[in-house]
């Protein structure tokens, strides 16, 4: 057992309701004057939300495919034991974030700039204008695999006050998709620079903990792996902070 | 000394009255793609029981559920103990992927909670919770579960029936997807206590080779089940 969390921030909820209270009062603020005079409505002044999410790669060996950072209010980016949409196959087979971001759940998405290296962090920022959104995922994958990938899924931001920051970390994923035949044909990532996306489902179809790669080191005598690319849980550390 | 006496009283009387009756839901989550979970044992008991501990040898009872899936044993000694238990919720085998829920009353004293299943194809190994204190309070508690080495079995990774304890093999492969030949991987079981399980080995030769398991399909990292305990 190594994950327990419950409602961390359900008790934060009131103080940002009050910050919010707060905020209307100063920006209504009109003159207490007794001649009525015709007022020009002050437009609302627009809030934005800005989260900042840090990832570091923890693996040896598994660059990591540019991240995907989304906010949404409804969906999940990924759900263990379900099929990944064909937006999610395209990221854990080829890396490719490009569909993830253009869900029609993303209320706003930002891509991380390149590829994370073995030990290496990036912190990715993405923000929304006037709606507080609820959930936060990110995913990116283990390119050296054939459809690994990690990240987090409809994580929520409900409570989340400015200056509040969550970190975890998170296991890698089959997205069930591609067999992990290891083979070079069919690994993206510099250890092999095979096929990336194939529409064809040629596995359980539906996500999981990833069992690790079996490399030709350890039996696997078609892999293009070698034992540098093994790898274990966790996969990523992850820091989602609210900045403003 | 009589104030003293009178403070326990109170004290007591306070601590039962947090021992109430509650009712959980409690879902359980294959997270692996290629291991099914034999008939499930959930059970709520009192501080007096213990289905396993790491680092101490299994029990015969323990033994039985690890090695063919049989949680009969355990059902005994639990009901022994009174405990309440909720046996085989998935009805079967709880295959890769699958989730079932099942519903527990528990009595006044049973406020620890344990769950036990197989996975096959293994030896002895074995998905476990082991005396999770439930919390009192209403809500959804969620968190990972990993897989234990019972410490009984040599892990040789022949898939040939054998279930009963102390019967060297693997009782079955129910995805039907492991193979035959396999010349044992180990005859030995070095750690005799309860451990963390080292993974299967598996082998990419389906006719031969050391062991009947499949690398590619009967591995796994933990953690290897999720669940979430409702507290109504």
């Amino acid at each position: 057992m190594t994950i327990f969390y419950k409602n961390q921030f359900a008790r934060k909820g009131i103080w940002s309701a009050l910050g919010f209270t707060v905020l209307l009062s100063a920006c209504g603020g009109s003159d207490n004057n007794s001649t009525p005079e015709p007022v020009t409505p002050t437009p609302p002044t627009p809030v934005t939300y800005t989260y900042e999410v840090s990832v570091t790669n923890l693996t040896h060996a598994q660059p990591l495919s540019p991240v995907a950072v989304v906010l949404h209010n409804e969906g999940a980016l990924f759900e263990l034991g379900a099929s990944a949409t064909v937006a999610l196959e395209n990221l854990a087979e080829s890396g490719d974030n490009s569909q993830v971001l253009a869900q029609d759940m993303v209320l706003a998405g930002a891509s991380g700039a390149g590829v994370i290296m073995p030990g290496m962090s990036e912190t990715v920022s993405v923000s929304l204008v006037d709606t507080k959104p609820m959930m936060l995922s990110a995913a990116t994958m283990l390119v050296n695999t054939n459809d690994a990938f990690s990240g987090i899924s409809a994580m929520s931001l409900e409570n989340m006050a400015v200056g509040e920051s969550i970190s975890l970390r998170t296991s890698s994923y089959d997205s069930g998709t591609e067999k992990n035949s290891e083979t070079m044909a069919t690994i993206p990532g510099p250890a092999a620079g095979g096929e990336g996306f194939n529409a064809e489902r040629d596995d359980v179809d539906f996500i999981g903990m990833h069992a690790g790669v079996i490399t030709s080191d350890d039996g696997l005598m078609q892999s293009v792996l070698t034992q540098a690319h093994r790898f274990d849980n966790p996969t990523l550390a992850i820091s989602v902070t609210r900045v403003e | 000394m009589k104030y003293f006496k009178t403070a326990s009283a109170i004290a007591l009387a306070l601590s039962s009255s947090a021992l109430m009756a509650q009712e959980l839901e409690i879902k359980f989550t294959n997270l692996t793609q290629g291991i099914y979970y034999t008939p499930i044992l959930m059970s709520a008991h009192d501080d007096t029981m213990s289905l396993f501990s790491a680092g101490t040898a299994a029990t015969p009872e323990l033994q039985m559920m690890a090695e063919g899936g049989d949680i009969s044993g355990l059902v005994t000694l639990l009901d022994g103990a009174n405990a309440n238990n909720a046996t085989n919720p998935a009805g079967g085998l709880l295959a890769p992927g699958q989730s079932t829920t099942a519903m527990l009353s528990t009595d006044d004293s049973n406020t620890y909670l344990s769950i036990v299943t197989m996975l096959l194809p293994t030896n002895d190994g074995f998905a476990g919770v082991s005396s999770w204190k439930i919390p009192t309070e209403a809500g959804s508690y969620t968190f990972n579960v990993n897989a234990y080495d019972a410490g009984t079995e040599a892990n040789n990774e022949v898939v040939n029936g054998g279930g009963a304890p102390g019967a060297l093999g693997i009782p079955a492969a129910p995805g039907m997807d492991a193979g035959t030949g396999g010349t044992g991987v180990t005859t030995e079981e070095a750690n005799k206590t309860v451990h963390i399980h080292r993974g299967s080995l598996g082998d990419d030769d389906l006719t031969a080779g050391k062991s009947d398991l499949d690398n590619t399909v009967h591995r796994w990292l933990n953690p290897v089940a999720r669940v979430t305990v409702t507290v109504k």
